[in-house]
Order: structure tokens, then C-alpha cells, then sequence
């Protein structure tokens, strides 16, 4: 047996043990779900480089190790989970460690109006038929083998419901924090956002400890007729984890929404962001940043689909890359026969620091519909040489000179955040990182 | 103050500089001007440290100091000073960011203290009246969307701020309506002083109506082939520069 098999059993068979602590929850409609999708991840297999998509990903790092599912809340410092909130006051607060919700770390007790908040496991109980009706539709397990690895063990994660022409202010702030003990962890969200309602949703992903763990994760949201939405993930997890994540978002009629994916961590990181107009007139802006080190690697794989007339998509991925890290994007456009008078802008822009740093950018536009605007473009490059020069001759050390241009190059893509708390947290994390 | 001596510079191996000798004191105006592709620019960024030229011959000495060795930040912070013929756009970073920081790594490198925002704040808007920029340049990009002559104000408002003791203005009258030059003259005639010198790089006479040189070279082919006073400048302007390079030429 290869090392994909190998860890296909051990996966399989841990869902067993899993389906074992679930007991009574058995019974629940989820758990047919779980089966199917236990039945579809061990159909499918692991992606190799030959498979489209995997073109440049080689997950053979990840099939070389072991991981048990999380069983228990580990000890943790209060100190290392503030580090990663904002202020409880002003923010609806989740927190999750090891994928098991923490009472302890969260403030959800008083929520706005009109907005549901529960873990995942609660909602299926509470509201079985809405969460079903959602549920694993816009994140399919037909064809993504991590995706119905997420699905298979399903438990923890969060449910958001906003209702019709709620505008919920607070923003919600949902944390997952792992100790990197060799377990794997599952976090499921499912948000959904009713017609004219506003909210704003940050997902933060991070880990403590020396030893490696398997992040793998899934987001679905469907955001209704005039909803607005503003989404900002930031994944700092541990520098030798392993983390694979699905964001999926069906937009209806006249919705618009904004996210940001934000890259620090992981020492293998794969991001996709899927994001699909089912409605008109609705706007997608899909940010992204990723800066690494070491021996990192960060890829993320965004598609969008204008799959209706009349819609806007502008998406900014920029990445800086140092040491011999390694970085992938890939950003598919689809531009259906009926999406007419659609405007599709999407730019990838790199820095790469040293001579061994890679990054491999492949924009995609396919468009079927003749009265469109449409653009794509990618570039890599080192810091630009005049503007070095420009701050070196105002007496400007180099070091500080270079600093100044990386931070200007990354900053702009956290610039159009409209929580101030959360952009000032990102601009100062990287200050600290690149200055 | 700025001794160069025989000083020779290629560009992709491409002799630019052919042997420039020149010598500024303190206090004194230099004017060098000469035809589009003289080499001009090349000397000022020679000076200023750009180090895609590579010197092959010659020296310069700044106070006394073997200016050749140094990196361009070190030359700044050693008071040079280059108003750049194009100065570049830098988005994401404003102007403050860029001033603060200039100021700060220059005073660090003399063993003065860092200033406090306020103590900044108070200077800049100090200099910035100078030369009639508004106080939202300070947030905006540098150079970002700036017109020409904002551009060309901006590198002086620059000047005003870190104060150095030689000032190189490479062409920054070029571009400039007869208001913006009044300005920008004013700015620099100001900021002189026994203690500073300025090269004035231009090819042409009506900047040194309000900057008034001490000297004027003629750059030509790399080489200097004419000094003379500000009357040269004049005759320049009246009769162009072909009499020169050709007086030049007979001398050969
Ligand atoms: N970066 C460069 N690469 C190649 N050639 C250059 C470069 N900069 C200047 N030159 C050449 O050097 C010569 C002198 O240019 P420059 O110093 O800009 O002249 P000036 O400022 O007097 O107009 C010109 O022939 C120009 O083409
Ligand atoms: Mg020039």
C-alpha cells in the first residue's frame, strides 16, 4: 500500500471509532450525510500533480503523516487566545480550540437581533430542516476528497443565520485554535444571510505547540437578494501545520460581497475560494494576501462563476514570498453564454524576496458571452528598483527602504476593510512581519 | 565642499562620463547646463549613489570624505541631496512616512535624537508653506497622481525638510508654469545659505533669473567643455550651444 491508501484506512477507520462517541446523534439526519460522504472520501482519491488543479501542489507532505481526530480541549494559555481577538465588547465572540467550542473564551450570550449564532451541532438539532436545506449543497463532497473528509466528520463549527433586513453592527469574530498534538481537526461553518441583511463575519485560524496538525476545513455561505457581506479569514496557524480550506458562496440577486483571505501561517496551505452568482446585478471582490518564509507553502485556487448577467467580480491576490517558499495561484473566471454586461477584473501580484522563492500564477478567463469587460493579469517581481533608490537617496537605510515598499505592496489589500479594529490589527501583524 | 576629480562612469558598459572635473565650495551656486543626453543626469545620480552606473576612473571627495564608497542612503545622510528629473511614484507610502523616516535615519547617523510626531509635524508644516503645498499631500502617496510641477515642488519641499548641505536639481524647472517656478525658486533661494551649495542642473536660462550661479559649466559628451559666470548662461540662451562645442572642438 502507498502512503495515500495508507492514510485513506486510517481515516475511514477513525470515523468508525467517531460514529462510536456520537451516540444518540446518530440518529440525526446529519449522520446519513456523514455516511454518504465517508462513502464518497473513500471512492475518491488524493489529488496527485497530475490532476488539474494539483498541477503545482504536491500533497505527498501531508500523506506522509499520521493524524488522530481531536478528542478533548487541551490546556491553553488565555494570553495566546487574546492575542488573536478583538475587543469581546464590540465583537460577537466564538471562540473554538481543538474544534470543540469553549464556553470559557466566548461572549455570544447577548446576541443583536435577528441574528442566530450556534455551533453547528446545536443548529442541526434545533432547526434540522433549514440547516439541511444548506447544508453540504454549495461545498459538494461529489468531487473534492477534502471536502467530504470535512463532511464525514462534521461536529463542530458555526452556524449564522441573519434575518431578512437584519443589519447585525457587531461584527461576529469566530476563532479556531488547535495545540499541534498530531490530531486533525474539522471545522464546518454554514452561514446564511437573509434578503437585505448586512453583516460582517471574521474566521481567524490558529495553532500552539511544536508538533505538526491537519486543519481541514469548510465554509459555506449563501447570501440572499441585496444582502451585504464582508468576510475576512485570516490563517496563522503553526509553521508546521497542515491546512486545507473550502469557502463557498452562492450569491443571489442584487448581494455583494466582499473577502479578504489573509496568509501567514501553515507549513502546507491550500485555499479554495469558490464563489458563484446565481442571481443578477450582485458584486464579488475577492482580496487575498499571502506572505511567507521558510520552507512554506501557500496555494490558493479562487473560481468564480458568472453564471448570470449583469454582475461584477474584482478580485486582488498579492503575495510576498521569501527564503525558498513556495507560492500558487490560480483564479478561474467563468463567463457564462447568458452573463451579459459582465465586468470581470482580476489581478495576481508577487514580490518574491529571494532567489529562492517560487510562485507559479496561472489567471484563467473563460468567457462565453460577447459584451463583457473583462481583464486578468499576473505579475512577479522583485521591489522596484527606482522607488528603492528614491528612498535610499532621502538617507533612507536599505533594509528600512525595502521594508517600506513590502509593507505598502501588502497593505493594500487589507486597505478597503471596513472594520478599523480589524484592519488595524492586520496592518500592525504586517509591520511586524515585514518591518 | 565637492571635489570631482577626472571622473569617468559607464552604463552597460557604455562610457557616459568621460573625465568631469568640478569643484563646489560652500556657499557657492553651480549651474551646469548643456544639450538633451550630455550626461547631465547621469553626474547628478553619480553623485547621489545610483549604483547601476559603474565608475571606472576618478574621484569624489564630500568634505573631505571618499563619497565613491559610500551607499546612497549614507551619502544622503552625509547631506546630499538629488531633486530627481523624474521623480518616481511610490504608492502606499505617503509622503509623511517617507519624511519621517528620511529625517529620522539621517539624525540617527549623526548621533542626534529622533524627533517626536509633534516636533516632526511642526517642522514639516513649517517647510511646507514654503513652497505652497497644501497639508493633504502629507497623507497622500508620494508622487502618486502629483502633477508635474507638484512633482517638481514636492522634491523641494523634500529639501526643506532634511536640510542638506549639497542640493543637486536636476532639471527641476522643466515642466514648470512661470507661478510654480517662482515657487520653486523662492523655495530654494531660502533655503541658502554660507554653509550649503546647490548644483543647478538645466538646459535652460530662465531658472537662473531667480537662482542666480556663481558659475556655469557646459556639459557636453560627457565632459565638461565651458566654465564661466552667469553671463555665460545668457549667452547661451541667446546664441545656443553649438559655438561652444565647437570652440571646444578647435581646442582638441
Ligand atoms: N539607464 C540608462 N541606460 C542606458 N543609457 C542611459 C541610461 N541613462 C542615460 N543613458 C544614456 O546616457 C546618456 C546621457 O544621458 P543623461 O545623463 O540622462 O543626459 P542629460 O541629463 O544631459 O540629458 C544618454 O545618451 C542616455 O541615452
Ligand atoms: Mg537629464
Amino acid at each position: 500500500m502507498n502512503s495515500s491508501t495508507v492514510l485513506k484506512e486510517l481515516f475511514i477507520k477513525q470515523f468508525h471509532s467517531f460514529e462510536n462517541t456520537l451516540n444518540g446523534e446518530k440518529e440525526l439526519p446529519l449522520h446519513q450525510i456523514r455516511k454518504d460522504a465517508i462513502k464518497k472520501f473513500s471512492a475518491l482519491s488524493f489529488p496527485s500533480i497530475k490532476d488539474e488543479g494539483w498541477k503545482y501542489t504536491n500533497i505527498n507532505p501531508l500523506l506522509s503523516k499520521t493524524f488522530k481526530p481531536a478528542d478533548s480541549i487541551p490546556e491553553i494559555d488565555p494570553e495566546f487566545i487574546n492575542k488573536y481577538l478583538f475587543d469581546k465588547k464590540e465583537f460577537v465572540t466564538l471562540v473554538f480550540v481543538n474544534g470543540y467550542f469553549s464556553k470559557e473564551f466566548s461572549e455570544s450570550d447577548s446576541l443583536p437581533k435577528g441574528l442566530i449564532l450556534e455551533t453547528i451541532s446545536e443548529a442541526i438539532k434545533k432547526h434540522p430542516e433549514l440547516v439541511l436545506t444548506y447544508f453540504s449543497k454549495s461545498a459538494s463532497s461529489e468531487k473534492n476528497i477534502f471536502t467530504a473528509l470535512n463532511t464525514a466528520f462534521a461536529n463542530h463549527g458555526t452556524f449564522i443565520f441573519v434575518e431578512e433586513n437584519a443589519i447585525i453592527e457587531k461584527p461576529i469574530q469566530i476563532l479556531y485554535v488547535t495545540k499541534a498534538d498530531d490530531i486533525f481537526v474539522s471545522p464546518r461553518n454554514l452561514f446564511l444571510v437573509n434578503k437585505n441583511a448586512q453583516v460582517k463575519i471574521i474566521e481567524t485560524y490558529a495553532g500552539f505547540g511544536d508538533r505538526s496538525y491537519f486543519t481541514n476545513q469548510v465554509t459555506e455561505f449563501v447570501i440572499n437578494d441585496y444582502a451585504v457581506v464582508e468576510h475576512v479569514r485570516i490563517q496563522d496557524e503553526q509553521l508546521n501545520a497542515f491546512h486545507i480550506s473550502t469557502l463557498s458562496v452562492a450569491l443571489e440577486k442584487s448581494t455583494n460581497f466582499s473577502s479578504y483571505n489573509i496568509n501567514f501561517g501553515g507549513s502546507f496551505v491550500r485555499n479554495n475560494v469558490n464563489a458563484k452568482f446565481n442571481g443578477g446585478f450582485a458584486e464579488c471582490r475577492l482580496n487575498g494576501l499571502y506572505v511567507t518564509e521558510g520552507t512554506q507553502f501557500i496555494d490558493n485556487h479562487t473560481s468564480i462563476d458568472h453564471a448570470k448577467a449583469n454582475c461584477l467580480s474584482s478580485e486582488l491576490y498579492k503575495g510576498i514570498l521569501n527564503d525558498s517558499s513556495r507560492g500558487v495561484f490560480n483564479g478561474k473566471v467563468f463567463v457564462r453564454q447568458d452573463a451579459q454586461k459582465t465586468n470581470a477584473y482580476q489581478q495576481n501580484k508577487n514580490i518574491l524576496l529571494s532567489n529562492d522563492a517560487i510562485v507559479n500564477t496561472k489567471p484563467q478567463l473563460e468567457i462565453f458571452a460577447d459584451d463583457v469587460k473583462c481583464s486578468h493579469g499576473a505579475t512577479v517581481g522583485q521591489l522596484d528598483k527606482d522607488q528603492l533608490f528614491y528612498l535610499k537617496a532621502r538617507g533612507i537605510q536599505e533594509k528600512e527602504a525595502k521594508a517600506i515598499l513590502i509593507y505598502a505592496f501588502a497593505s493594500d489589500v487589507v486597505h478597503s476593510i471596513s472594520i478599523l479594529q480589524v484592519r488595524d490589527r492586520l496592518e500592525s501583524l504586517l509591520a511586524e512581519k515585514l518591518l | 565642499m565637492i571635489e570631482i576629480k577626472n571622473l569617468h562612469a559607464n552604463i552597460d558598459g557604455r562610457e557616459i562620463l568621460k573625465g568631469i572635473n568640478l569643484t563646489v565650495n560652500k556657499g557657492e551656486v553651480h549651474a551646469i547646463m548643456g544639450p538633451n543626453g550630455s550626461g547631465k543626469s547621469t553626474l547628478a545620480q553619480v553623485i547621489a549613489g545610483r549604483e547601476d552606473y559603474e565608475v571606472t576612473k576618478g574621484e569624489i571627495l564630500f568634505n573631505g570624505k571618499n563619497l565613491l564608497e559610500l551607499p546612497a542612503e549614507n551619502r544622503a545622510c552625509e547631506g546630499i541631496f538629488l531633486a530627481f528629473q523624474y521623480p518616481v511614484e511610490i504608492p502606499g507610502v505617503s509622503n509623511t512616512t517617507l519624511l519621517k523616516n528620511a529625517l529620522n535615519s539621517i539624525r540617527k547617523y549623526r548621533g542626534e535624537d529622533e524627533l517626536d510626531a509633534m516636533e516632526f509635524l511642526s517642522l514639516v508644516k513649517k517647510k511646507m508653506s514654503l513652497v505652497e503645498l497644501s497639508e493633504d499631500l502629507l497623507r497622500r502617496s508620494v508622487n502618486e497622481g502629483f502633477s508635474g510641477g507638484e512633482k517638481k515642488r514636492n522634491e523641494i519641499f523634500q529639501m526643506a525638510v532634511l536640510q542638506p548641505k549639497l542640493a543637486i536639481l536636476d532639471e527641476t524647472d522643466s515642466g514648470l508654469d512661470i507661478d510654480a517656478l517662482r515657487i520653486v525658486a523662492n523655495g530654494v533661494t531660502k533655503l541658502k545659505s554660507p554653509e550649503n551649495a546647490t548644483i543647478v542642473v538645466t538646459h535652460y536660462q530662465r531658472l537662473l533669473n531667480y537662482i542666480i550661479p556663481d558659475f556655469v559649466h557646459v556639459l557636453y559628451d560627457g565632459k565638461i567643455i565651458k566654465s564661466g559666470d552667469k553671463s555665460l548662461a545668457l549667452e547661451l540662451e541667446n546664441k545656443g550651444y553649438d559655438w561652444v562645442i565647437e570652440e571646444a572642438a578647435e581646442l582638441v
